[in-house]
């Protein structure tokens, strides 16, 4: 059905290589979110997918397929864009059959597949108004609607819930989730937002400068990040990263603790509270360590502990990640 | 505006120019209806007094009125047609990067920055006219006869020199129009399996719908009135073939001397203007809501 194969696929704009060359596989039915920076070439990669740009070297198949060279519209691929992309002199119900009509089907068959679509998508009444009409959540589903219909090998998210407010992101989240439970079909899914990368993937490829960091589960990621750049990127708040005197203690160069693998009590490090933050379920703590420096920590609960107050601090032994002078995980 | 007070300042303020552009459209229109009810000729001075709707009757009733009519209506329609379809793919082409796309646009903008009569003088002369002209040098050099353009076909070359004018408005509107439209939104479409034409049809043609009536509305309350590419050109003629309503009204005045029937042919025109407005907005208006 939906298996993506890319071989080292290098993309170049004039003399800047955005992509130097990628390896990678997106199994049938995968849930595959491409995460990183803002400019680390995640979008480029997905357009390069979608047949929206052209690679400069490499090859690339689709569903078995050769299709390197295949324009967009004969890779079997949906795409809903970040702005949406609805067209907005057509009805929801014209936007929806649009592809299907392009493909040359009957009004009758173009009818069953929009009324099945909008049925999913809760839109039914919704298909005689135009984009300009509906809110930001109902065009997301238009715009979904509008992939769903052409039956796909796989989908292409690009940033799609970035103009939604915070509320409905989540909400969206869990419908695209959802979708993809049903449809059992692949998805690739462009974001910046670590949180969307975790919650809705099956395998995140964590992108930087247009190279892969690191490929995986999102509790892969979130337990071994392979080198310094995805220990940094995945989790909220950032893992601690010290260096110096304190990580030669531990024989690596850097020395890395998630906040929430930090104890509040007793322990090695002794420090004075700078910022605190309390959430309820969680309390955040800004500590400035001495000889460390700042250490983010992650409580849960509540716990009685403001600016000024002196702490001690100890970290999981068993959950602390240590990293070479090359930024590579030690094992 | 939201108090009493900072209304009423703004009314004060803005009574001035209102007041202002009120006389100056007033005082010619009232003018225009006393003369069109007059008799009023220069060669007849001592014949005065009220006329009724004798001019507008002779005026509307005269051999050259149906006929000038019909030419209006033919240029503006040809004009329309050539410059809103050559616009839209001249648009086309140079909204596609190329090298010397600067030159380009100024060079395709630049027949605006031309007086109309020194247009038509130049297409006249320098073009058109059947011995001198390039065309015919041209038509002479591939050993066909030369065409006498403004002899045999006046309002077509009218058409032609006019259309010429008013492309580089109508290329100017919709190349910004399709500039605006979100590139986004024509990759959805190629994702959807539209080809080259469908995209044309389906996303571009609907998003310039609304830039391609703003050049209609502009250019017909233009055109309605264009005048002096006919006068330099072909004076009306040959015979009354290119004489349009503007030109009708000018031999009235100004060739027949008869300031009252020139008068209500003006009037005509504007009620004939109005007409066209109407159905115009009927037809495309829908175009600008947003």
């Amino acid at each position: 059905m939906g298996k993506i194969t890319l071989h080292q696929v290098r993309k170049s704009f004039g003399e800047v290589d955005v992509i130097p060359g990628i390896d990678l596989t997106i199994e049938d039915g995968e849930f595959v979110v491409f995460v990183g920076p803002s400019g680390c070439g995640k979008s480029t990669l997905l357009r390069l997918i979608a047949g929206l740009e052209d690679t400069t070297a490499g090859t690339m198949q689709i569903d078995g397929r050769e299709a390197t060279h295949l324009p967009p519209a004969q890779r079997g691929l949906a795409m809903v864009f970040q702005s949406y992309a609805l067209y907005p002199h057509m009805t929801v119900r014209k936007n929806i059959a649009f592809p299907l009509k392009m493909a040359g089907m009957t009004a009758a068959e173009q009818e069953a597949k929009v009324q099945h679509a909008a049925k999913i998508l809760n839109l039914t009444n919704y298909l005689d108004r135009r984009p300009g009409q509906l809110s930001g959540g109902q065009r997301q589903r238009v715009a979904i609607g509008r992939a769903i219909v052409r039956e796909p090998a796989a989908f292409l998210f690009d940033e799609p819930l970035s103009n939604l407010d915070a509320a409905l992101r989540v909400t969206m989240r869990q419908e695209i989730s959802e979708l993809h439970q049903s449809l059992k079909t692949t998805m690739i899914y462009v974001t910046h937002d670590q949180v969307e990368a975790m919650t809705m993937a099956d395998k995140i490829v964590v992108l930087n400068a247009g190279r892969v960091e690191q490929v995986g589960s999102p509790l892969d990621l979130y337990h071994s990040p392979r080198n310094l750049f995805v220990a940094g990127f995945i989790g909220s708040p950032k893992m601690n990263l010290i260096t110096g005197a304190e990580a030669a203690k531990y024989n690596c160069t850097t020395l890395g603790v998630r906040p929430e693998h930090i104890r509040v009590g007793e322990g090695p490090w002794q420090g004075v509270v700078g910022l605190s933050e309390h959430l309820g379920s969680d309390s955040f703590i800004k500590v400035e360590v001495d000889g460390i420096g700042t250490i983010n920590v992650r409580a849960s609960g509540e716990i009685g502990v403001h600016h000024g107050d002196p702490i001690k601090l100890s970290p999981d032994m068993d959950k602390l990640h240590r990293f070479d002078g090359e930024g590579l995980a030690l094992k | 505006m939201a108090t009493q007070s900072s209304r009423k300042a703004a009314r004060a303020m803005l009574s001035p120019t209102v007041i202002l552009l009120l006389v100056w459209m007033i005082v010619p229109l009232a003018m225009t209806l006393w003369f069109s009810l007059q008799r009023y000729n220069l060669l007849y001075p001592d014949r005065t007094g009220f006329n009724d709707f004798g001019n507008y009757t002779r005026f509307v009733l005269s051999p050259a009125f149906g006929g000038a009519v019909v030419n209006t209506l033919v240029l503006v329609v040809g004009v329309l047609a050539i410059t809103v379809i050559l616009g839209i793919l001249i648009a086309l082409l140079i909204d596609q990067p190329i090298w010397g796309q600067g030159i380009v646009r100024i060079l395709v903008i630049s027949p605006f920055f031309i007086m109309p009569p020194v247009a038509a003088l130049i297409w006249k002369n320098m073009f058109m006219n059947p011995t001198n002209g390039l065309f015919a040098e041209a038509a002479k050099f591939i050993g066909l006869s030369p065409y006498d353009f403004l002899g045999n076909a006046p309002l077509a070359s009218i058409i032609l020199i006019v259309a010429w004018q008013w492309l580089p408005f109508a290329t100017l509107i919709l190349l910004t129009a399709l500039q605006s439209l979100s590139s986004e939104e024509l990759e959805a479409a190629e994702m959807d399996g539209a080809g080259p034409v469908s995209r044309f049809w389906y996303i571009m043609l609907p998003h310039l719908a609304r830039a391609i009536t703003v050049v209609v509305l502009i250019q017909t309350i233009f055109l309605l009135g264009i005048f002096g590419e006919i006068l330099v050109t072909t004076n009306g003629g040959p015979g009354t073939s290119s004489t349009t309503l503007p030109y009708l009204i000018y031999k009235e005045a100004l060739l027949d001397f008869d300031v009252g029937t020139a008068a209500a042919g003006g009037v005509v025109a504007v009620i004939l203007a109005n007409i066209v407005a109407f159905f115009l907005m009927r037809a495309i208006g829908k175009n600008l809501d947003a």
